[in-house]
């Protein structure tokens, strides 16, 4: 029982990364109905980025996370303006082949600039378990997760309450009406990835910081992909929900299980949500089957 | 009457200078070059090296599955990020037949294609009731767990070891042989692709990439055709990975990797989408440009060893593959066939 209670909140904890990186996919999907698939590769840049500028530059962490999202923000903010606008109202496919494309660019680029070995990201998350009763939750991951989930908030929040998430809403709602009663439609495009690129970057730096850093970090982008379908793409709300559901359920499979079926959970979460429910549990009903 | 007869044979003549100068001639060339294509392919083993013939045959197995790829793509609209792991299961398939079974590679290649297309179902299905990028993400996540499926099952697949196939000999001309056989297949499957979207099917293919709704008006089984088009480019994967495994002798995980799809992608991306010239095109490019730009970094290269090279060089085609897959959406959608197309004086494809 108590081993359970224990994975559990590990679980919980690894989903709170599964949430910021899935905001930020969600966050693209509403204002510019774009599928991101380089969500994976933003979130290793990020980590580069974090470790570029505290290893290698000495920085130290409290300087270094701030210029590493800064980083990721432009960089997300180049991808938009350079890459995705001058293809507006091309076809889906070509805007989503494109992502992919950006998301191998990105790769290379970063096994180019720091070669394939796997990385320690210098410690700035401590290492001290923290004992919740007689359960043990390793330092990294609980602080980690108290960064993640303050970040998440602090979106959420913004996203709510702020002008500029309610012109991201209002494009999600209707672009024309949203253009027709004033909102800059290019403008909320831009900010949506700007806004990405931090959460990204944050959650980036954090998988880095937990399970080390190779270019191929991007591959936790189809756990990530995996709550957003399960989340349905369009849910803020629901996207909380399921990553941490998704987490929760991965580290109990994984446990049990063992590390086989936990890579392949993913897989079959997004196979029953296509299968069962393609909205996914809390999205919008704009799904058409044929 | 003399007059009318005259500006009757007059007319008849002009067209037939017509005929001459526009039609008759037009065909002969092309009947002249297709000859001396097919003189050129099956004269290649008897002039060239062994490093030639070696890439030739490589580029003719990129050409089948570039193709395939296209018939997703390209030519229904469905965009499919796993190909690789299509490949994959091909090349495990023909694999396993030919060292547990001993069968002959005809039968190796079709049981390939076979596995792949059911196994691409398997993935597809769900996917293509779908409307939008679902099956992209059904595809990507065939990529990983296949990839991990190829790994993990040792006892099946040899994890990371792989596979050893044993040596096929054709005809007893071995490398040419081998090399023959490839380039036939590809030709028969490049034609027979391009007859198809001549035929009803095929056209059904494009109906429903162009606007779903007005093919189902028109009597179009979107579901059916959309699994189809998935299916076939798997069997076009299947037949590559199956020809692949026979070719280089092994067959192990690594070369079924994400990095694979992106090739094939750029492939139809570079050559040019709904085009069977485009996927000649795109995968010879794709092909050869690693080879070349290989040369060029050993040439102007850091100085270092050949495993710096080595190490350099994947992370660079990781990058230079999705920068081709952007650039050329970016400036040039109809890829390399546009190109020619408009290098021949064409004017637009289509749109």
């Amino acid at each position: 029982m108590l081993q359970i209670l224990e994975y559990s909140l590990i679980g919980i904890a690894s989903g709170g990364i599964y949430v910021l990186a899935a905001l930020g996919f969600v966050i693209i999907y509403k204002a510019t109905s774009v599928f991101n698939f380089a969500i994976g590769e933003m979130m290793m840049i990020g980590a580069y980025l974090f470790y570029a500028a505290t290893a290698q530059m000495h920085l130290g962490w409290l300087i270094g996370v701030p210029v590493a999202l800064a980083g990721s923000m432009a960089l997300a903010a180049g991808i938009e303006r350079g890459l995705l606008q001058p293809l507006l109202g091309q076809p889906t496919i070509v805007l989503v082949m494109v992502t992919f494309g950006v998301g191998s660019m990105l790769r290379g680029l970063a096994g180019m600039i720091w070669g394939p070995d796997i990385i320690q990201l210098p410690d700035f998350l401590s290492r001290k378990p923290i004992f919740l009763g007689d359960i043990l939750i390793p330092g990294k991951l609980a602080w980690g997760f108290v960064a993640v989930g303050a970040l998440s908030l602090a979106f959420i929040l913004y996203y709510r309450l702020s002008k500029t998430g309610i012109a991201i809403r209002a494009t999600s709602a209707d672009q024309m009406t949203a253009e027709s009663v004033g909102i800059n439609v290019r403008r909320v495009s831009s900010l949506s990835w700007a806004i990405t690129g931090v959460l990204t970057g944050a959650a980036g730096i954090v998988v880095g910081a937990l399970n080390g850093l190779t270019p191929t970090l991007g591959v936790v982008a189809l756990n990530v992909l995996a709550v957003v379908m399960l989340a349905g793409m369009t849910s803020v709300g629901g996207v909380v929900v399921a990553g941490i559901f998704i987490g929760w359920m991965e580290t109990l499979v994984g446990a049990y299980l063992g590390a086989s079926w936990q890579s392949f959970m993913p897989y079959v979460v997004v196979l029953l949500v296509m299968t069962v429910k393609p909205t996914g549990l809390f999205g919008e009903q704009r799904i058409e089957r044929i | 009457m003399a007059n009318n007869v005259d500006t009757a044979s007059k007319i008849e003549s002009a067209h037939r200078a017509g005929v001459l100068l526009s039609h008759r001639p037009k065909a002969t060339w092309q009947i002249v070059g297709w000859i001396a294509l097919v003189v050129a392919l099956a004269a290649l083993p008897a002039v060239a090296s062994g490093y030639v013939l070696f890439m030739a045959t490589l580029v003719a197995i990129n050409v089948i599955a570039t193709t395939g790829l296209n018939i997703t793509v390209g030519y229904a609209g469905l965009l499919s990020i796993g190909h690789s792991a299509f490949i994959g299961v091909g090349a495990y398939a023909s694999a396993l037949l030919a060292i547990h079974a001993g069968t002959p590679l005809i039968v190796n290649v079709i049981a390939g294609a076979a596995a792949a297309f059911l196994v691409g179902l398997v993935f597809g299905a769900p996917s293509l009731r779908i409307k939008g990028v679902f099956l992209a993400i059904a595809t990507l996540a065939a990529q990983y767990s296949l990839y991990f499926v190829f790994q993990q099952w040792t006892s099946v697949t040899g994890g990371d070891r792989g596979l050893s196939v044993p040596q096929v000999n054709i005809l007893d001309l071995r490398d040419t042989g081998f090399y023959l056989f490839v380039v036939a297949l590809a030709a028969v499957l490049c034609s027979a692709a391009r007859n198809l979207f001549r035929t009803r099917v095929g056209r059904a293919f494009i109906a429903v990439r162009e606007r779903d709704y007005a093919a189902e008006v028109l009597g179009v089984d979107v579901v059916r055709t959309k699994l189809l088009a998935f299916g076939l480019g798997a069997a076009y994967a299947g037949v590559a990975g199956a020809l692949t495994g026979a070719f280089l002798r092994i067959v192990n995980p690594d070369q079924f990797t994400l990095l694979v799809s992106v090739f094939f992608l750029a492939a139809v991306v570079v050559g040019g989408q709904a085009s069977i010239l485009g996927s000649i095109l795109g995968a010879a490019f794709m092909t050869l440009m690693p080879e070349v730009l290989r040369a060029v970094l050993e040439l102007f290269g850091p100085r270092g060893t050949a495993a710096d090279v080595a190490g350099l060089l994947s992370p660079l085609r990781e990058f230079i593959f999705g920068a081709m897959i952007v650039g050329f959406l970016y400036l040039e959608p109809r890829g390399l066939a546009g190109l020619v197309h408009r290098l021949r004086g064409g004017g637009n494809l289509r749109d």
